[in-house]
């Protein structure tokens, strides 16, 4: 169950640079239980780059993520204070459509878990749902969208094969690619690489580069280098705080504070 | 070492004696009602009418009443108990109610068929005036075979793993969407095997047709859902118990028609469960 808090605070968030954010999230505190899992974060998410979450396990950078696109609302007994704005949409109002927010965030996951079907049908699961019921059109989708995630010439010729077939590396690119398909406006990934090989990681990661240019991007990065790789802005969580939120070229080679560099310069973790 | 080769051994053998005691009785009971029942057997003891006090002629009303009846059983129990899993594992908390259903499902499990068959006679046959009838037969079976419908497919929904509903939701799907385009064609063979073996204990009780449907004799077929209607296992014991000087060919031969037309559901829910198992890819 979700519960706002319906004065709007009037605290700044950390800033990174002065670009138009996508998201800004404001005041977040969340409990599973009674356990607290974000502490009062406040974050604005600019548009058309690669944001990373990191920093140590349990410090609800994957709850953030997820509260973004309402993933949470499937889990029983939390609670939410604080409000997330989806450019001027404050997306947990009371009239907000669940499943058109869903489509317009999109979320990957950290194991590729392709749905029963074919490669095409996993990439057209979504824009079937939402009424899209031409064939040309549902072909477009299906080229622009594996295109989109590096994976179109691996897969041209076996389009009606069993998804389950792809392996691992593939998997995930074709869930990256079914996300697409909804031509979402932010994309969340949460660790997409996390049981990948490197040469798979690096095309996820090219994938990602590309996309930036149209879509603004959320990462819980499976490494620290993986981070550094990929961010234009970097985000530090520490025990549900959202630390320092930075600049990548920043946070990754001047953290302003203390427990952060300890982090990046592998001091713990 | 010598010792523990030993000891195994008979390990084994005690094992082996545990598994043939229970094929044993099975093959032992099959066996006789097919070697016996088969001289019973014939195109005008599938196809005819009773004849002579049944003593002669087919018994073509109690299979034709015995499928009918199961079919009724199937169109009133598979809608509210595939339903009613679906709401038990998807959408239901868990609440004081969704403890009272669960609790009541168990025990409606447990209740000896000859209560049903009673609470079929007052609640069906008498209260609401359906009659001694296959309406009422069917309704009293589906009640029986619900608790066994509902937990088999509620099992079968939960064991499709949370994921998949998550990325349907991630999707744009709604709770609904997901449940329809990727839970459920991933349950089917799970529901498809509670409802068979359901439909199965339906068919075979005696008990719960004996005051809502069954007939003694009647050597015609039923016309409407309002009329009785023979059926093989009230045939078997009427037959077996009530008729004296009945030959024993027929006995054979009734309980060997009921338990081929039982082994071929069973057969057709094992063929149609590893079917839908190659196709699914998790």
């Amino acid at each position: 169950m979700v519960m706002q808090q319906l004065i709007r605070p009037e605290a700044p968030s950390p800033q990174a640079d002065r670009v138009r954010p996508k998201i800004r999230i404001e005041n977040v505190s969340y409990w599973y239980g009674t356990k607290i899992s974000l502490r009062n974060v406040s974050l604005d998410i600019p548009a058309n780059a690669i944001t990373t979450f990191f920093g140590p396990a349990s410090g609800g950078k994957t709850t953030l993520l997820r509260l973004i696109n309402r993933l949470n609302d499937l889990v029983d007994g939390t609670r939410m204070t604080g409000r997330i704005w989806l450019d001027d949409q404050d997306i947990y109002a009371p009239d907000t459509h669940v499943p058109t927010l869903r489509r317009r965030v999109g979320m990957v996951f950290a194991l590729p878990l392709p749905l029963p079907g074919s490669i095409r049908d996993n990439v057209v699961y979504g824009p079937r749902l939402a009424g899209v019921r031409d064939a040309t059109q549902l072909d477009e989708i299906l080229y622009r969208s594996l295109n989109q995630a590096a994976l179109w010439d691996e897969v041209k010729d076996r389009l009606d094969d069993p998804a389950s077939a792809l392996s691992g590396g593939q998997q995930q690119r074709l869930c990256i690619a079914r996300s697409l398909a909804l031509e979402p406006e932010v994309l969340l990934l949460d660790e997409p690489t996390s049981g990948l090989d490197p040469i798979s990681t690096g095309k996820v990661e090219e994938s990602l580069f590309a996309l930036k240019q149209n879509y603004t991007i959320v990462i819980v990065p499976h490494s620290i280098q993986q981070a550094a790789r990929v961010s234009d802005y970097a985000a530090f969580f520490l025990m549900g705080e959202l630390i320092e939120f930075q600049p990548a070229t920043k946070m990754f080679t001047a953290p302003l504070d203390r427990r952060a560099e300890d982090y990046i310069t592998g001091r713990f973790g | 070492m010598r010792q523990r080769m030993i000891t195994q051994r008979v390990g084994f053998a005690i094992l082996a004696l545990a598994a043939l005691v229970v094929v044993g009785p099975i093959m032992l009971i099959v066996g006789t009602i097919v070697v016996r029942g088969m001289n019973a057997i014939s195109w005008e003891f599938l196809t005819a009418m009773p004849r002579d006090g049944m003593k002669a002629g087919g018994i073509l009303p109690a299979i034709v009443g015995t499928i009918i009846l199961t079919l009724g059983t199937a169109l009133a129990a598979i809608p509210v108990g595939v339903g009613g899993a679906i709401y038990l594992a998807e959408y239901a908390r868990d609440t004081f109610l969704t403890r009272a259903i669960r609790l009541a499902m168990i025990n409606l499990a447990g209740i000896p068929s000859v209560v049903y068959g009673l609470f079929g006679l007052g609640l069906f046959v008498l209260f609401l005036h359906f009659g001694t009838s296959i309406l009422a037969g069917s309704l009293t079976l589906a009640i029986m075979t619900l608790p066994i419908i509902i937990s088999t497919s509620e099992e079968a929904l939960r064991a499709v793993p949370t994921e998949f509903r998550t990325v349907s939701a991630s999707l744009g799907g709604t709770r609904w969407q997901g449940i329809r385009h990727v839970v459920l064609p991933q349950a089917f063979p799970g529901i498809i095997t509670g409802i068979i073996l359901g439909l199965l204990r339906a068919a075979g009780e005696t008990a719960p047709i004996l005051f809502t449907v069954s007939a003694f004799f009647l050597p015609r077929l039923p016309q409407s859902p309002f009329d009785q209607t023979m059926a093989l296992p009230y045939h078997l014991y009427v037959i077996s118990t009530q008729v004296p000087g009945m030959p024993l060919d027929i006995q054979y031969g009734v309980a060997l028609v009921l338990l081929v037309l039982i082994l071929s559901m069973n057969l057709a829910a094992t063929v149609i469960r590893s079917y839908f198992r190659r196709k699914r890819q998790w």
